[in-house]
């Protein structure tokens, strides 16, 4: 059982993760990844993720040790950028593996829900006309609230 | 020793600074009043949490800062 929780501010390949992450767990029945990435469309030209260091990775590892906890898993990584991005470049990077395929897609779906509504990141957006602070998104507690049996601050 | 304050996310352009040290120790009304009052309604704000040294407060009125503290002030995230 591996936990792998990364925050870094320089571009990172999803792929140079994920094979030696699966490969680390001989004997997995299923592995989920999800990949987020900033969205070219709307006139974006850039993308800046400011975080809290004595709060977000902790918060973040926090955050993946109750994932393997309640969905079982054999192994679970976390990467997380901050800094400047531009469009096209990998945000966010979640893999799961487990025994069976529901606590891998499930762990990864949880996971997403929660950096994205309570982890300690803000985000804001370069348009033409300059800097636009990204504000919480309706959306972004609903999903929340589907793993509704327990919403701590992390 | 000061406590420093330190702004996060659009707190951080209201303030114009990233952060700043004032003396200690520092309460809730000491903070408000450090501030300044447009940034003081901005913290004031329900949204708005505080840290102190990591640690977050459940009630930001209770605010209690000694000196060589950091206190965080915590604008709603938006990430991923």
């Amino acid at each position: 059982m591996a936990i792998t929780v990364e925050l870094g501010g320089t571009p990172f390949n999803p792929g140079a993760y994920v094979g030696p992450f699966t490969n680390a767990h001989p004997g997995l029945g299923g592995v989920c990844t999800f990949v987020g990435e900033v969205r070219g469309e709307g006139g974006v030209e850039a993308l800046e993720l400011t975080h809290y260091a004595p709060m977000t990775l902790p918060g973040m590892e926090a955050l993946a040790a109750r994932a393997v906890d309640r969905f079982g898993l054999m192994g679970l990584l976390m990467i997380h950028r901050t800094g400047v991005m531009r469009p096209g470049e990998p945000i966010v990077l979640v893999s799961a593996c487990a025994h069976h395929r529901r606590a891998a897609i499930d762990a990864v779906d949880f996971c997403m829900d929660h950096l994205k509504s309570q982890s300690w990141f803000w985000k804001r957006e370069k348009r033409a006309d300059g800097w636009h602070w990204i504000e919480p998104r309706q959306e972004d507690h609903s999903d929340l609230a589907r793993w509704s049996e327990e919403i701590i601050e992390v | 020793m000061a406590v420093r304050i330190v702004f996060l996310g659009k707190l951080a352009d209201l303030s114009g600074e990233a952060e700043r040290e004032v003396p200690a120790p520092l309460d809730w009304a000491q903070l408000l009043a450090s501030l300044g009052p447009g940034l003081a309604q901005a913290v004031a704000d329900g949204t708005v949490r505080i840290a102190v040294d990591g640690e977050l407060l459940a009630d930001k009125s209770m605010l209690s800062a000694q000196a060589g503290s950091e206190v965080a002030l915590l604008p709603p995230v938006s990430g991923g």
